[in-house]
């Protein structure tokens, strides 16, 4: 804090940090507190509130506790993005290893060129390519009747279309923290554990990936986060059957009425999302600065 | 007796680079060989193809008689210790120097057993469960060492190991490879670009310059018969005086320079008429001499301890280094004056420019 006022003097400094406290107070803590305030009031007509039904009780939280099919969504939303995060780890883990290790600096650039340009684009955009690519008589299907892989075109959409949808949204979350510890990596481990004998597996399980490991922890974190509080892929990509939770909130806000209700769906959502992240951190042995750089 | 080494016109070309060529020496099993050269001459090029990480582009590298060919460092029977170590920073002293035993399946106790033996050969029993980050430099030297040795190489390759340690350490580490190296018999193979690292601990010497080999011979044999001008300049300190071979005399060349005809031992392929230079080492120019005598003016004294240098010039500017003992220091010529200097024959040797 004091560096601030050291480095701009003590003018821009103060601006600085009023913008910064404004940030805090009306994008972080106004939004939330809000919410936790909504989420624990009951819904009540215009001409109740402030009533004497208008008092703070957990019923909107318990309320999902006791829904069955919302329970059963909430939790498939929270292993289904894990799951998201453990595939996009897989795909991301050879890319950067390849890219941090072995690429030239020329491969380097044009491979992160290549996959940036995408997400130039918004992300409604990129999941609705997807929804091109995995129709029914979409591309996808046609190549695959095409060479004979199937005999008959398969809907995507639905779990699979979610997945491969999300994976390939967050691939850059995943792809750039886990790239960045690789590089740190000296070249000369590898060789070493190579040079003793050691298998490509072994190389991977006993130097990469511990080195990496903040990285990993890094990206499945922010991966699990935004697969878990996506709405776009599952909205275009899913099927009745693959509901997420983010689509059952939106539903109490914008169908159902019930804000109260959508509110304490969210902060729910946001609770395990909290404890899912900071358990995945203590037992990767990572501590929440390491993930800030 | 461990394993042999042996190159057989193996060059190594990057792209458009010739990075080493036509490199032939062998390696006899359990000698303490060392390749000296400047950075980039080709020497860790030359370590990496001895161990699989590189395949040479041409020529054949044979260890213990059978061609390594399309052999990876995992296949051969070599173990290589790094110029930064690479010791693993997350495991403890002791899964390092495992680690070899481990990616061959050895089973744990047996693995921390062996651990435990190497530890106390490198004189560190006890430091098996700390991390390689708490220890000082030496001992994370000595663990790399322990590390490679624990897979019981035939070969030990070593990439300037001890460029990062200090002048006091970096001497007392090379005795230390010299005994462990005695003492367990295998063959090392030693890169370093330090000339007196590799003259004080190694059996025989490669000379490397710009991808070729220049010589290759004991540490004496080098410092008293260089066969090239780059060996004589780069082993040890000299002074070069060029001119033209004038006589041949059975093994002594008189060669006329620009401070006058000097005599030397005529060295391989030299012929009356061609150019030359005579080298001749500062400890052999002595003040008081009559042969081979030259007129020079003393411009700094360098006290280095045991011995002085003495930097003069001739009478056309060209530099003259003579050292003297400390115990002859008294009648030694002072800065201002002017000396002669000069060297018996014997203690000099004509080289034919090339």
């Amino acid at each position: 804090m004091g560096d601030v006022f050291k480095r701009f003097g003590g003018g821009l400094g103060t601006v600085f940090t009023a913008l910064v406290l404004v940030w805090l107070a009306g994008m972080v803590l106004a939004p939330n507190i809000t919410m936790i305030d909504y989420a624990l009031r009951p819904n009540l007509p215009p001409s109740a509130i402030g009533g004497d039904q208008d008092v703070y009780s957990l019923s909107n939280i318990l309320y999902l506790a006791g829904e069955d099919v919302h329970r059963a969504i909430f939790f498939k939303t929270i292993w289904a993005s894990a799951l998201v995060a453990f595939i996009t780890f897989v795909v991301c883990y050879p890319i950067a290893y390849w890219l941090a290790q072995n690429a030239t600096p020329n491969q380097t650039a044009l491979v992160l060129l290549a996959l940036t340009i995408p997400f130039w684009i918004n992300e409604v955009l990129r999941t609705l390519a997807w929804y091109i690519l995995l129709a029914f008589r979409g591309p996808l299907n046609e190549a695959l009747l095409a060479i004979g892989i199937i005999d008959a075109p398969v809907r995507w959409f639905g779990d699979t279309g979610v997945l491969a949808g999300m994976v390939y949204a967050y691939i850059l979350f995943m792809l750039f923290p886990i790239y960045n510890a690789i590089e740190s990596l000296e070249k000369s481990q590898v060789e070493a554990a190579k040079d003793l004998g050691a298998s490509t597996w072994r190389i991977h399980a006993r130097v990469v990936i511990p080195h990496a490991k903040a990285g990993i922890a890094t990206g499945c974190v922010f991966t699990f986060m935004l697969a878990a509080g996506s709405y776009v892929a599952p909205a275009l990509l899913g099927a009745p059957g693959s509901r997420w939770f983010t689509q059952i909130i939106y539903n109490w806000f914008f169908e159902g009425g019930n804000w109260n209700r959508g509110a304490a769906y969210a902060l729910v959502l946001l609770v395990l999302c909290l404890v899912v992240v900071l358990v995945t951190l203590k037992l990767a042995r990572v501590n929440l600065t390491d993930v800030a750089k | 007796m461990s394993h042999s080494v042996e190159l057989q016109d193996v060059g190594m070309t990057f792209g458009k680079t010739r990075a080493v060529g036509d490199v032939s020496f062998t390696v006899e099993g359990g000698e303490f060989f060392s390749i000296l050269g400047p950075s980039g001459c080709g020497k860790t090029t030359i370590l990496r193809m001895v161990a699989g990480f590189l395949q040479p582009t041409e020529g054949k590298i044979l260890i213990g008689g059978k061609d390594m060919a399309g052999l990876g460092p995992d296949q051969r029977p070599t173990a290589m210790i790094f110029q930064s170590l690479a010791l693993f920073p997350l495991m403890p002293v002791w899964e390092n120097i495992a680690f070899g035993l481990e990616a061959r399946g050895v089973a744990k106790a047996e693995r921390r057993r062996k651990a435990d033996e190497l530890l106390k050969l490198i004189a560190l029993e006890g430091y098996g469960d700390r991390m390689p980050g708490e220890l000082s430099g030496g001992q994370r030297q000595r663990v790399a060492i322990a590390r490679a040795l624990a897979v019981e190489p035939q070969v030990l390759l070593l990439d300037e190991p001890l460029s990062a340690l200090d002048l006091k350490l970096r001497q007392h580490m090379r005795a230390e490879l010299r005994a462990l190296q005695k003492r367990t018999g295998v063959t090392f193979i030693y890169i370093t670009h330090d000339q007196s690292e590799a003259l004080a601990m190694s059996d025989r010497v490669a000379v490397m310059s710009a991808g070729v080999l220049q010589q290759v011979g004991a540490p004496r044999d080098l410092y008293d018969n260089p066969a090239t001008p780059f060996v004589a300049k780069f082993v040890g300190e000299t002074n070069a005086y060029p001119g033209i071979v004038r006589a041949i005399d059975g093994k002594t060349a008189s060669i006329e320079t620009a401070h006058g005809t000097m005599r030397g031992r005529a060295g391989p392929a030299l012929a009356v008429g061609s150019k030359a230079s005579l080298y001749v080492r500062p400890e052999a120019l002595k003040a008081a001499s009559v042969d081979n005598a030259v007129a020079a003016t003393v411009d700094r004294f360098d006290f280095e301890g045991a011995f002085a240098l003495i930097h003069a010039r001739l009478p056309d500017g060209a530099p003259l280094v003579a050292s003297v003992g400390s115990l002859d220091f008294a009648d030694a010529p002072k800065p201002g004056e002017t000396a002669r200097f000069g060297f018996a024959p014997d203690h000099a040797v004509v080289l034919a420019d090339g």
